[in-house]
């Protein structure tokens, strides 16, 4: 080596492994912003499809309840006006709609009785329909109602349907989309924030501006309960036998090994066992949360378990021999000083694995919950037996519906099950940064 | 100690409420099957929950094939009332269902389902006949007396009527009870239409068998795509690629004239008069089945099925009629079964 090298000037190979690390650097930094881009394609096109469900187009006018029409036979009787079926209560709707928009001078040529019917959605007849059979008083009498108006209409106040595509559509006309407009500059349309979307039950494909995601919530709060109170006992008690009491041998081994297996077994398996235990062999009814819960708790356990025993593992050694040299037994040893130090990890594992949980479709394939339901199951512990479905099954089930308005409550279903998953990912973030201990 | 002891008990008090409500009984009725008779029965069941005392039945999608078996797995609550199906049920179905129990089986035919040719609305506009989309996608086209594979790979190729473009077919995959209607009732058909069925049967020496075989098998080299998934993955490949062409139920249609137009088949415009009176030639019938041991055991189980098949529902004035169900004209016959509860074999 006749020259001399200097802190100052990098020599060849120095620069050589600068420019590698350079290189490495910005391989790492593409690859972020790639995951990010992806993420952020993701969520933008969510929301920007998804938004919309949030809201939703109400009309207001006064409704004459006309008494001959919903009950013939003139004796207020409940069981005897049942019989007028909400395809009766449908035209008187359309009725007050004419006479109300007649009397505000609103144009309705080229507007149909018919197509005035198809502007209220087929919900309102049905709401009606139970307001007066729970009332039958109010009879004979002319309220101010607020409807909801129907998918296409709502979809013209969100921009999903124009003029020009209503030329070709068959389900609305142009001359429906300039009434809905007259309508809304009398202040009788309004387009505002949408309760029943996250409280309303799932409705038909004649519905979208219907369906809400209150059935499948329910029965996903139900399922994650029950993996919540059975897989989080079981699997903490099985990890710490597995790693403070079991003795090391061959079987604890293949154990191991299994557990491990299990993790990455395909979720539809579970699915398979679920029907052929839960519903041929023990008799539990079909789409109903208690057996949504168990296949999720079977699907769930390797992974509380993985990180149960990951977090005890991480309790340092010399924590249980100072419990062990002050004469604690093992079990105090463990209990009293092992598992309140492994806490914050054990929740963490068990949060991750219930977020898990709850975005799962294909085990709730078999067993019946990827149905539609529009009844609410009853509280705990009887609801649990009762038909529910899921929030992924909800997105599964709309993004199959034939109506366009269904692609946006699909997508606004996504932005929920996503803020559900966000929650629960950020809770347990935050225990862990608020309890845990490093040695 | 404490953890222990809630995990015995929280273990104890869910094992005891899961065998009392295993006793009760089930108040909804239960359905699954055809993804194609989803809608329709969805649609029922959501005025039956309006209309009636009974809880809102609960119906699950899948296929007609799947729904069938959960149907033929046994008598008892914890097994389906109804499958849907989209095709009728198969001999050896009702075998499988007879071995464990199931003998008794109320066929419904609800009504006809059309099944149209869309293409993007922007595109140019179709008239297709069956002999067009057989030479379009089957595998070989018989060609002075041989089998040569099929050179077609734009529409004018195939007819100098339709216009200059690129073949591009989605058509339903094979597990769909749609693609065996496709099968049969356009390619079979197109195959004997152009002649191309007489020619294969020389070829082969009278093996109608082989021949029909030979005329329905459809071409592998990327011109035709099967599409496992649902109608709004053809919608959403149409869209991707406006030249493609794709198959539709003709309610999946109906609810997205916006954005398709649908070809004609035969000079013939799809719609549900068109279909009820047979001029358009692609359809096939619906159904439904009751198990008649069910009919007096889950409440609402009779009355959802009679509000099914009544006029108000599934006449051609009805729900069932505007989403795009071509109704059908035997339907006082389908009530009168329904009404005495008549079992296959009965008939």
């Amino acid at each position: 080596m006749t020259q001399s090298s200097s802190l100052l000037t990098a020599d060849p190979r120095t620069r050589a492994r600068n420019r590698a690390e350079a290189r490495f650097r910005a391989f790492g930094l593409a690859a972020v912003i790639t995951g990010l881009a992806a993420l952020a394609l993701l969520v933008i096109s969510v929301i920007g499809n998804g938004a919309g469900a949030f809201r939703q187009t109400y009309l207001t006018i006064p409704v004459t309840l006309s008494a001959d029409r919903l009950d013939p036979e003139g004796n207020r009787d409940p069981a005897e006006m049942a019989r007028v079926t909400t395809f009766g209560y449908a035209p008187l709707l359309a009725q007050s709609l004419q006479m109300h928009l007649q009397a505000e001078g609103i144009d309705l040529t080229g507007v149909s009785p018919q197509a005035l019917m198809g502007m209220i959605s087929q919900e309102a007849p049905a709401q009606v329909r139970a307001m007066v059979l729970a009332n039958p008083d109010i009879l004979g009498e002319t309220l101010e109602l607020e409807m909801l108006a129907s998918g296409r209409i709502d979809g013209y106040f969100k921009g999903r349907v124009t003029l020009e595509s209503a030329e070709r559509d068959a389900n609305v006309s142009p001359a429906q989309i300039r009434l809905a407009q007259a309508m809304a500059d009398a202040g009788m349309m309004e387009t505002r924030w949408n309760w029943a979307f996250l409280t309303g039950p799932d409705a038909s494909d004649q519905r979208p501006e219907a369906a809400g995601l209150g059935v499948a919530i329910l029965g996903s709060l139900y399922m994650i309960g029950v993996v919540l109170v059975l897989a989080l006992p079981i699997g903490v008690a099985a990890s710490i036998y597995l790693e403070e009491f079991a003795p090391k041998n061959r079987l604890t081994d293949i154990i191991e090994v299994n557990i491990s297996n299990l993790a990455a077994v395909p979720s539809i398996v579970f699915g398979i066992l679920g029907l052929a235990i839960f519903i041929n062999l023990a008799g539990l009814p079909q789409s109903a949360p208690i057996v949504g819960g168990l296949v999720l708790t079977l699907m769930t356990l390797p992974t509380i378990i993985i990180a149960t025993r990951a977090a005890l593992r991480a309790v340092p050694p010399s924590i249980r021999s100072a419990a062990l040299g002050l004469g604690a037994s093992k079990m105090q040893a463990v209990f009293h000083h092992v598992l309140p130090l492994a806490a914050p990890g054990i929740l963490t594992g068990t949060i991750l694995g219930l977020a898990q949980a709850l975005g799962e479709t294909a085990p709730l394939l078999l067993i019946g919950m990827v149905a539609f339901v529009r009844e609410y199951p009853d509280m705990p512990p009887e609801g649990l037996f009762d038909p529910a479905s899921a929030l992924p099954v909800q997105v599964y089930n709309w993004t199959q519906r034939a109506d366009p308005a269904f692609v946006e409550r699909a997508a606004g279903a996504t932005i929920v099950l996503l803020v559900f998953l966000v929650a629960m990912n950020l809770i347990a973030v935050l225990l862990r940064r608020r309890f845990e201990r490093r040695w | 100690m404490s953890i222990a002891y809630s995990t015995a008990s929280a273990l104890a008090i869910l094992a005891v409420t899961a065998t009392a409500a295993a006793a009760q009984s089930r108040d909804n009725v239960q359905i699954a099957g055809s993804s194609t008779v989803l809608p329709y029965a969805t649609i029922v069941a959501e005025a039956f929950g309006e209309n009636f005392d009974f809880p809102t039945p609960v119906v699950e999608s899948g296929g007609s094939s799947t729904g069938l078996r959960r149907f033929c797995e046994g008598v008892g609550e914890t097994t389906t009332d109804i499958a849907n199906s989209s095709r009728p049920i198969r001999e050896s179905e009702i075998a499988t269902c007879a071995e464990n129990g199931v003998t008794e089986i109320i066929e419904v035919r609800i009504g006809y389902d059309g099944i149209v040719f869309a293409s993007d609305i922007n595109g140019p506009s179709f008239e297709f006949t069956p002999a067009d989309w057989y030479q379009a996608l089957a595998a070989e086209l018989p060609m002075d007396g041989a089998m040569i594979a099929n050179p077609n790979t734009a529409w004018n190729e195939v007819n100098p009527d339709l216009p200059a473009q690129e073949i591009a077919a989605f058509i339903p995959g094979t597990r769909h009870g749609t693609r065996e209607v496709f099968d049969e009732k356009v390619i079979l058909q197109g195959c004997e239409d152009s002649g191309a069925y007489e020619a294969i049967l020389d070829i082969n020496g009278g093996d109608e068998d082989a021949a029909e075989e030979t005329c329905m098998s459809i071409r592998g080299d990327g011109v035709s795509v099967d599409i496992d998934g649902d109608y709004t993955e053809t919608l959403a490949r149409i869209s991707a690629n406006p030249e493609g062409i794709g198959v539709f139920g003709l309610s999946f249609y109906q609810n997205n004239t916006a954005s398709l137009q649908v070809a004609t088949m035969n000079d013939v415009v799809p719609s549900t008069e068109t279909i009820a009176s047979g001029e358009y030639p692609v359809s096939r019938p619906l159904f439904f089945y009751i198990k008649a041991d069910h009919l007096d055991v889950i409440p609402g189980l009779r009355e959802y099925a009679e509000f099914f098949v009544s006029d108000e529902i599934a006449g051609p004035w009805g729900p069932l009629a505007a989403y795009g169900l071509v109704s059908d004209p035997e339907l006082a016959a389908t009530q009168a079964v329904v009404a005495n509860g008549t079992t296959m074999d009965a008939m």
